[in-house]
C-alpha cells in the first residue's frame, strides 16, 4: 500500500484536537479571517474515509454491497468499473447526496476521520460542507461566474476578509482566472463546458472542503479540457483528498494513485444488478498486476 | 452502366412514385382541415375584436375624457367608466398580492418539500380539480366566507379575496410547472455546497423559476379581471359615484358595468358597454403582452 508521508500535526484517524471535536456533530473548524493560499483546504494524510460493509438501496432494490474500503488523505482514488456498478452511488454516500433522494437507505459504516457520517447527530449539510463535489455535467448556477463561487462561502456562514479576494482564490486554484478575470459579472452559462467545469471545482473549492469527489468530471468534456482538469486534479492533491469516478480507464491511470475497481453482480433471480468492489490497490499494481481476474477482464478491455 | 443508374435514380425520386397519388391527396386534405381549425379560431377572434370595435370605438374615441372622467349616469351620453376602471384597477393589486404569495408558496411547499404521500397526492389532484370549478362557485364562496360570515360586506377586500381564490390553482399549477423546469443539477450542485433546502429554494430554485411563474400569475390575473360572475354574486355595485380610497369601500369592476349596461334598452347603452369592452380588451391584452415578454426575456436557456 502506498503510505502517506506520516504528518503528525495533521489529522489522522482521530481527529486532531485542535481542529476538530472528538464527538458530537460534524463541525467546522473555525475560518481564518486571512484568505490567503494555505487557508484553503488542509493537508491531511493517513485514512480520510475508512469504508465498513457498506451497502446501499433504492428502495427494495440493492446497488451496492459490502464495500470495504480506506480512502487516504492528499492522494487521488479512482473508482472505476463498468455502468451500472455502482460507482457513482458509492460516490455520493461519502457525502450524503445519496440520501437526498426518497425511499434510500445504508447499510454498514462510513467513517470520516473517526467520525461515523451516518450517526444520528452527524448533520448531513455540515457534511456536505467539508466534503464537496463536482459533478458529471458541469452545472453553474445561472449566476455571474463571481456568485457562482461567492454563494458556497455566503450560505455557509463564511466570513472572509475579502470576498473579492476568496472569489479570485478559488478561480486561481481552479486554473480559470485569467480566462474569467475581465468577466466576472458575466453568467456562469456563458463559459464552454470545459470551463464550466473548471467554474464548478473553483465554487466547490471556495467552501474550503478538505475532500473533493469528482463524479466523471470529464465525461461531458473535449480531449483539451479534459487534459487541463486533469492537471488541476494534480495540483489540487496537495491540498485535497480527491476521489474520482470516471468510465475512462487512462484517465485513472493518469492521475490517480490508488483505484478502486467495481463491478456488478447479477442477482440469480432477476434483473438486478448489485455493485460489489473488486479490489483496490495501488493505481500501478490494478493496471498492471490486478489480483483478481475480472479487474483484468475489465482493464484489457475483454469485458465491460 | 453508370449511365442507367444515373436515369434511374430522379426516377425513384419522383412525387407519388412509391405511393402513389392518393396518398399525396389525403395529405394535403389533412393539411387543409388542420388550417381550417386554425383559421376558423382565428376567425373568431378577429370577428368578436370587430364587432366590438366598430360598436364601441365612436363612442371611446368621440369624448375619451368624459368617458374615463364620469361615473356612471341614467343618461347614456353622460355615462363614465370611471369608477368601474377604478375598481378593476384595485381588484388586480388585492388580488395580486393575495395569490401570488400564497400561491407560489403553495407550488414551493409541494414541489420541493412536501413528501410524497396520499395526503400530497390528494392535495395535488384537488388543485386541479378546483382549476376547474366555474367562476360562480368561487362567488358563492366568497358570499358566504369573506362578505357574510367575516363580515367583509361588498367590499374591495372581499372582491380581491375571492379572485385571489379563484386565481389560486392555476397560479400554483403554472409555479409549479416552472419548478418542474429547474433541472435538478442546480439543486444537487447547491447542496453539494453545503446549502440548506430553503438555501437552495431561495437562491438558486425560485429565482430560476420566476419568469415561469410570473407567465402564469399574470395570465391568470389578466382572467380573474374579466371575471364578472364571482363579482355579481358578492355585491359588486354599478352606482358608485367616487374613487375607491379604502380597501374596505364597496366597488364597480368594468366586467360589472359592461354586464349591467349590456341589458338596458338603450342603444346607446350597449354603445357605451362596447367601449367598455375595448377598455377592457386593451389591459387583457397588456397584461398577455407583459406575460409573454417575461417569458422571452428572462427565462433562462440552460
Amino acid at each position: 500500500m502506498v503510505n502517506p508521508v506520516p504528518d503528525p500535526s495533521a489529522g489522522l484517524v482521530q481527529p486532531a484536537a485542535d481542529q476538530r471535536p472528538q464527538e458530537g456533530p460534524v463541525r467546522r473548524p473555525e475560518v481564518p479571517s486571512s484568505t490567503s493560499a494555505r487557508a484553503g483546504g488542509r493537508t491531511t494524510s493517513g485514512v480520510v474515509f475508512a469504508v465498513e460493509d457498506l451497502s446501499f438501496y433504492y428502495g427494495t432494490f440493492q446497488a451496492i454491497r459490502g464495500v470495504t474500503m480506506n480512502v487516504e488523505g492528499n492522494r487521488i482514488t479512482a473508482v472505476i468499473g463498468p455502468s451500472g456498478c455502482g460507482k457513482s452511488t458509492f460516490v455520493r454516500c461519502l457525502n450524503r447526496m445519496n440520501e437526498l433522494t426518497p425511499g434510500t437507505r445504508v447499510e454498514g459504516r462510513i467513517r470520516f476521520h473517526g467520525q461515523d457520517l451516518y450517526s444520528p447527530d452527524v448533520d448531513p449539510i455540515e457534511v456536505r460542507r467539508r466534503i464537496g463535489m463536482v459533478f458529471q455535467k458541469p452545472n453553474p448556477f445561472p449566476k455571474s461566474i463571481y456568485d457562482n463561487v461567492a454563494f458556497g462561502p455566503r450560505v455557509n456562514g463564511l466570513k472572509p476578509a475579502s470576498m473579492d479576494d476568496l472569489v479570485e482564490e478559488s478561480l486561481r486554484k481552479a486554473a480559470l482566472w485569467d480566462e474569467v478575470k475581465d468577466k466576472l459579472k458575466k453568467s456562469g452559462l456563458s463559459l464552454s463546458g470545459g470551463q464550466q467545469q473548471r467554474l464548478c471545482i473553483a465554487r466547490c473549492i471556495a467552501v474550503r472542503p478538505e475532500v473533493i469527489l469528482m463524479d466523471e468530471p470529464c465525461s461531458a468534456l473535449d480531449p483539451l479540457a479534459t487534459n487541463r482538469i486533469e492537471e488541476l486534479m494534480i495540483e489540487l492533491k496537495r491540498d485535497y483528498t480527491i476521489v474520482i469516478v470516471t468510465h475512462n480507464m487512462q484517465q485513472a491511470a493518469r492521475v490517480s494513485d490508488r483505484t478502486a475497481f467495481f463491478t456488478a453482480e447479477v442477482s440469480k433471480e432477476g434483473e438486478d444488478r448489485t455493485g460489489v468492489l473488486v479490489e483496490m490497490d495501488r493505481t500501478e499494481k490494478i493496471f498492471t498486476t490486478p489480483g483478481d481476474q475480472r479487474t483484468e477482464d475489465y482493464i484489457t478491455g475483454r469485458f465491460g | 452502366m453508370s449511365t442507367v443508374a444515373v436515369a434511374e435514380a430522379p426516377g425513384a425520386l419522383r412525387r407519388g412514385s412509391t405511393r402513389g397519388g392518393a396518398g399525396m391527396v389525403l395529405d394535403s386534405a389533412y393539411a387543409a382541415a388542420l388550417f381550417l381549425g386554425t383559421f376558423l379560431g382565428v376567425l373568431a377572434l378577429g370577428l368578436l375584436l370587430w364587432t366590438v370595435y366598430d360598436q364601441g370605438w365612436d363612442r371611446l374615441a368621440t369624448d375619451p375624457g368624459a368617458f374615463f372622467g364620469n361615473f356612471v349616469s341614467r343618461f347614456p351620453a353622460r355615462a363614465g367608466i370611471k369608477a368601474a376602471l377604478y375598481g378593476t384597477a384595485w381588484l388586480m393589486g388585492l388580488t395580486a398580492l393575495f395569490s401570488f404569495p400564497v400561491g407560489v408558496g403553495a407550488a414551493v411547499y409541494l414541489e420541493e418539500f412536501a413528501p410524497k404521500n396520499r395526503v400530497t397526492n390528494f392535495v395535488e389532484a384537488n388543485i386541479a380539480n378546483l382549476a376547474g370549478v366555474p367562476s360562480v362557485v368561487y362567488g358563492i364562496l366568497g358570499l358566504g366566507v369573506f362578505v357574510r360570515f367575516m363580515g367583509m360586506g361588498p367590499s374591495l377586500l372581499a372582491g380581491g379575496l375571492t379572485l385571489g381564490v379563484m386565481s389560486l390553482p392555476l397560479i400554483i399549477i403554472a409555479a409549479r410547472e416552472a419548478l418542474r423546469a429547474v433541472p435538478s443539477s442546480i439543486r444537487l450542485a447547491a447542496y453539494a455546497l453545503g446549502a440548506t433546502p430553503w438555501q437552495t429554494v431561495r437562491h438558486h430554485v425560485l429565482p430560476a423559476a420566476m419568469p415561469g411563474t410570473m407567465t402564469g400569475v399574470i395570465l391568470s390575473l389578466s382572467r380573474a379581471i374579466g371575471e364578472t360572475a364571482p363579482l355579481l354574486v358578492i355585491g359588486a355595485s354599478v352606482a358608485i359615484f367616487n374613487t375607491p380610497d379604502d380597501v374596505r369601500d364597496p366597488f364597480s369592476a368594468l366586467p360589472v358595468l359592461i354586464f349591467n349596461w349590456t341589458g338596458r334598452p338603450q342603444p346607446a347603452f350597449a354603445e357605451a358597454a362596447a367601449a367598455a369592452s375595448i377598455v377592457l380588451l386593451a389591459m387583457l391584452l397588456a397584461m398577455n403582452a407583459v406575460a409573454i415578454f417575461v417569458r422571452n426575456r428572462f427565462t433562462t436557456r440552460w
